[in-house]
């Protein structure tokens, strides 16, 4: 054997245990979500009994679910998220690329340097330091809590600093100026210039901007529970809180919740995976 | 129309970004700004008025022993997960990018934890803890075993076992960024040069990667910080408040005991201890970069 095929023949090896270390790692990740999937068709004393058997000595039972629906109003809770997350992430994008523009263009306006660099300086501030002043504001003060267009509004207002940033980069980095330029020649507002021109080539970061909102807001949990307290506007994770404080002892209707609250978004991973990869890693290593 | 007129700037920047301003300081500068004046006011959170009590709350905070307990909780806490989602995302990370098959299917496969939310995941994991790790460990020891969750160490140890399996595959995705980044010319020239795979790793691909190391460290201690959603479902503090974060010690004090002013007290330390830990963190990490 040459010390060619010596070397790729190792190689090999390698790859073959790299691939098992992986795959036995993989398997620990998705356990947890397994273990749920199982239990989910068993009946409450066969979880009790053996959580870790395949199928309960009662047999597979599709019960747990119907049930787990309609005791967590599972459709309604899916409508409130859904609602609140699809028009906070498009209220964030056009917000936020707006203000980007703005800014990009002319940096020596004042309010222009002054506003960026709030942004910016107030990504380091958690939540936690915003949500006792905030509560007090808009729930004494104002009264405004218990409607979903606040909680719409407060996702915008916390996440456009983010956003803004992201777009910045974009805006300065591949837009070039001369387009514009040209645009204003041919006789465009700088309203149509952003429009017809500026945002249709913001489209890489609109997804980054998209995928990377809309799961922070799908999954929100303080700050919704702060806002909505009225049974009917419950989102998903405070509906699944909600269900597991009244229902903990139910341990097969537990299992249907969790996996009704975890479903939606893992079957828009199936189709949307490559994006979402993409787009946090870009998003990550940008921000 | 004259461009340089004061009317004419006002107007674009109205225009473009007001929506975006009138937002974000209705959320975040004024309740920043409100919030450091509650902290000087011994505010019940119902009452019409809010006294002043100068510096009481503060005060109260560096003597609240809950509080200082909470947060070196939350050190430890941070300490441990910080640590070790690096070493495991960084070790993923190799793995997924060595060329193996099936690679992006490991990598979409390890980001899942991260597609949902905290409050979920704790469920799960309360779950897993308190059925499936008792069932096999009763299986094992052939008696009655007891959840780990049950104990005051043991529930640290889940608490930081989550928080890995959480961010690890987030952390992995930077880190694979960092790796893709690293010319393979690079390594190869190093290993050309008579250096062994380890030496071209730590030698050349390491110190090229350092900004990925500041970003995920970065991005892990504020988070491992804050914790909040899976401190609540997996263990809402218990057993005996063993297990309460400086997060959750700082809602309670706020909305389940009343202290709102208090609270916000503790909220700001929280946020200057968090902050000049991961300012810190970054400084010390990008003076030593190096470019290739």
């Amino acid at each position: 054997m040459t010390d060619n095929e010596k070397a790729a023949r190792k190689k090999k090896i390698m790859h073959a245990v790299m691939w098992v270390v992986l795959l036995l790692l993989f398997l620990c990740f998705v356990a947890p979500f397994i273990l749920v999937v199982i239990n989910v068709f068993k009946t409450k004393a066969d979880i009790t009994s053996n959580p870790l058997a395949l199928i309960g000595k009662h047999g597979f039972t599709m019960k747990n679910f119907p049930e787990a629906m309609k005791k967590m109003n599972f459709w309604r809770v899916f409508g409130n998220s859904a609602i609140i997350t699809i028009t906070s992430t498009i209220l964030t994008i056009l917000v936020s690329s707006m203000a980007s523009f703005v800014i990009v263009r002319n940096q020596k306006w004042p309010a222009c340097a002054l506003l960026f660099s709030a942004m910016v300086a107030s990504m380091v501030i958690p939540f936690q330091v915003l949500m006792v002043p905030l509560v007090s504001v808009y729930g004494g003060t104002f009264g405004v809590l218990n409607h979903r267009l606040t909680l719409i509004l407060m996702h915008v207002g916390f996440s456009v600093s983010m956003a803004t940033f992201m777009f910045h980069g974009s805006i300065h980095t591949n837009i070039p100026l001369e387009l514009e330029e040209a645009a204003l020649i041919d006789g465009c507002t700088r309203w149509q210039t952003y429009w017809q021109i500026v945002f249709p080539l913001l489209k890489p970061t609109i997804a980054t901007v998209a995928i990377i909102d809309a799961m922070a807001f799908w999954n929100d949990y303080l700050l919704p529970s702060l806002v909505l307290t009225k049974k009917e506007l419950y989102t998903i994770p405070i509906a699944t809180q909600a269900f597991y404080g009244t229902y903990s002892t139910d341990i097969g209707l537990v299992m249907a919740a969790l996996l009704l609250a975890m479903l939606p978004i893992l079957i828009l991973y199936v189709f949307l995976q490559r994006y979402i990869v993409e787009g946090v890693t870009s998003g990550a290593v940008k921000g | 129309m004259n461009k340089n007129t004061l009317s004419y700037k006002v107007k674009q920047f109205l225009m473009f970004a007001g929506p975006a301003a009138v937002l974000f300081c209705a959320v975040v500068i004024i309740p920043f700004v409100y919030g450091i004046y509650l902290t000087f006011t011994s505010w019940d959170g119902i009452s019409k008025t809010k006294p002043l009590v100068g510096g009481a709350n503060y005060a109260a905070a560096f003597a609240d022993t809950d509080y200082w307990h909470a947060l070196g909780r939350t050190a430890i806490y941070s300490i441990f997960a910080v640590i070790l989602i690096n070493i495991i995302a960084f070790f993923l990370a190799y793995l997924v990018t060595s060329g193996v098959k099936g690679q992006n299917f490991f990598r979409a496969g390890f980001f899942i934890p991260n597609l949902i939310g905290g409050i979920v995941l704790g469920y799960v994991w309360k779950f897993v803890f308190n059925r499936a790790f008792v069932a096999v460990a009763s299986a094992i020891s052939r008696g009655n075993a007891s959840s780990l969750l049950a104990t005051s160490g043991g529930a640290m140890f889940c608490l930081i076992l989550v928080a890995v399996w959480q961010y690890a595959g987030y952390m992995m995705l930077i880190y694979v960024a960092g790796f893709m980044s690293v010319s393979d010319a690079l390594k190869e020239a190093a290993l050309i040069d008579g250096c062994t795979p380890a030496q071209a790793m730590w030698n050349v691909t390491i110190p090229l990667m350092r900004a990925s190391f500041v970003q995920c460290i970065f991005l892990s201690i504020t988070r491992c910080f804050v914790v909040y959603d899976v401190n609540l479902s997996l263990t809402n503090g218990e057993p005996y408040g063993s297990s309460v974060m400086a997060a959750m010690h700082v809602y309670r004090q706020a909305f389940t005991y009343k202290n709102y002013g208090l609270g916000q007290a503790e909220a700001l330390i929280l946020f200057v201890i968090c902050a000049v830990v991961g300012i810190t963190q970054v400084y010390i990490g990008k003076k030593g970069e190096v470019a290739a």
